[in-house]
């Protein structure tokens, strides 16, 4: 990961010495052990700060469209973008929200991003003084002694089943050790939802949800979610009621997997936001796969790309007609 | 026991459905009264946030009606609608919804007869479903 680290930097003392950008967006250490946080860099002597390793969780494209407007015309913007990252910046593309020449996409082939809860949910207690990681294991060394995880049983979900570890677009590629595309469709465990009872499949949608709290980490997290008036704000009208109820969460939670519908990269930026670790991927993995499955599309692969949604094909199936006897 | 009268939301697009509708009704054609219709310039404008509140207002089943693909006045809104709309009912369904209350149908301006038809065979379906209780669930 140093040697990771190390490119990461040059590269970025490079790019902001030729001026080739106005700042750059990649991850710092955070304040307590294994969280990073984002880290914007302006001037060559924070290059230092730049970080790279397991913990670099966030989506980083989630900044681009509300920042760039607010900097001077024609700067442009570094930013470091992991498979799923640069992905999620596409589609910001497609959808017309941002221009790709206003961005150097540095992509780095990802390994796979690590779940802290794994980790810390299985220490026999001590405190964590310092972290190092190799292609197969994440080791905490504590002040009780060393303990060992091995990386792939400790992978996000959403990592897990990553189809696009390595930049779909990028202008500098980083390498790391990266780990093998799965492309399985559907996910395994949509696969498993899908056999379950109608009323089973209803009654686990209402039990997640039942915990949320209603903070919206989940949308502010998702770079598809830029809407300047999200549909959960509005007054006029009013779609759904405030109050914590169930019918109110539900209200918002439908909706916004439906405006996820052919967007959606499966970042899993949404589910780490969450406080209350609510599984939202189950809900918009199934319309990934759908948009898989049924039209042959993923989302932020090429700017090139139509919206699936804004387009259409004259052989778009009818089978959802009403019938009329 | 008084048979259930299911409360429908038919959405209708302004230059279609509705005037299908408008000549249903100048036709004296017979439909059952349980559909209260809401105009839209288009069927494209229906959002999901549009069906899924009429079933929290208490709709017990909600029909969404456009011009005939190729007919649209906007073009392409009913293909928008028509993706949008296999979304919705893919995900409700996977959700255990019973998705029999949600329909969709193009009608043209000239389809008196089927405006009645459609509406009429959707009002039965919902009946037999019985009331939506205000909530998404069966
Ligand atoms: S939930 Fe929908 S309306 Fe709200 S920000 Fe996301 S895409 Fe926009
Ligand atoms: S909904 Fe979640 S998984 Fe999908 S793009 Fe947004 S943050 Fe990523
Ligand atoms: S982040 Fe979690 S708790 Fe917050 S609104 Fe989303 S699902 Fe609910
Ligand atoms: S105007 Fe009728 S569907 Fe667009």
């Amino acid at each position: 990961m140093k040697r990771v680290e190390s490119e990461l930097i040059t590269n970025v003392e490079e790019l902001l010495e030729d001026k080739k950008i106005g700042f750059f967006m990649g991850y710092e250490n955070g304040s307590l052990p294994l969280r990073t946080s984002p880290c914007f860099v302006k001037e060559k002597e924070d290059v230092q700060r730049l970080v790279w390793n397991c913990f670099c969780t966030n989506n980083l494209s989630v900044y681009l469209v509300s920042l760039i407007p607010e900097l001077p015309a024609g700067t442009k913007v570094g930013i470091l973008c992991k498979g799923c990252d640069s992905r999620s910046l596409v589609n910001l593309i497609v959808e017309k929200q941002l221009k790709r020449e206003d961005v150097l996409i540095m992509g780095i082939s990802c390994s796979g991003m690590i779940n802290i809860d794994k980790l810390t949910g299985n220490l026999d207690g001590g405190r964590i003084l310092e972290v190092e990681e190799n292609e197969e294991e994440v080791i905490l060394k504590l002040d009780t002694g060393e303990q060992r995880f091995s990386r792939k049983d400790s992978l996000y979900e959403s990592c897990k089943n990553c189809t696009h570890p390595t930049p779909s677009v990028y202008d500098i590629l980083i390498r790391v050790g990266e780990h093998a595309p799965k492309s399985v469709c559907p996910d395994p465990m949509i696969a498993k939802f899908r056999q379950k009872e109608r009323l089973e499949r209803w009654q686990i949608f209402e039990r997640e949800l039942s915990r949320c709290v209603r903070c919206y980490a989940c949308r502010n997290a998702c770079p598809n979610c830029y809407c300047k008036e999200c549909f959960a704000e509005q007054t006029k009208p009013r779609w759904f009621g405030l109050s914590n109820e169930l019918s109110d969460v539900l209200f918002y939670h439908l909706v916004r997997i439906l405006h996820q519908a052919g967007r959606c990269v499966d970042c899993g930026a949404c589910v780490r936001a969450c406080p209350e670790k609510v599984d939202l991927r189950l809900f918009t993995r199934m319309l990934v796969d759908e948009v898989k499955e049924r039209f042959d599309y993923e989302p932020g692969l090429s700017p090139n790309d139509s919206h699936l949604l804004g387009v259409f094909s004259t052989d778009d199936t009818q089978e959802f007609m009403v019938e009329v006897d | 026991m008084k048979e259930f009268q299911p409360k429908i939301v038919v959405f209708c697009c302004n230059w279609c459905s509705y005037a299908g509708a408008d000549l249903a009704g100048v036709s004296r054609l017979q439909i059952d009264p349980n559909f209260r219709i809401i105009r839209t310039m288009c069927s494209g404008r229906i959002e999901p946030e549009f069906v899924l509140s009429a079933f929290e207002k208490g709709a017990d089943g909600v029909m969404i009606t456009g011009c005939h693909p190729g007919d649209c006045h906007y073009i392409s809104g009913n293909y928008k609608t028509l993706r949008r709309y296999h979304f919705m009912k893919v995900l409700l369904e996977e959700l255990g919804i019973d998705t029999r209350r949600i329909g969709l149908k193009f009608i043209s301006a000239g389809e008196g007869i089927e405006f009645q038809n459609t509406v009429n065979s959707f009002v039965e379906q919902v009946r037999i479903l019985g009331p939506s209780n205000g909530a998404y669930k069966e």
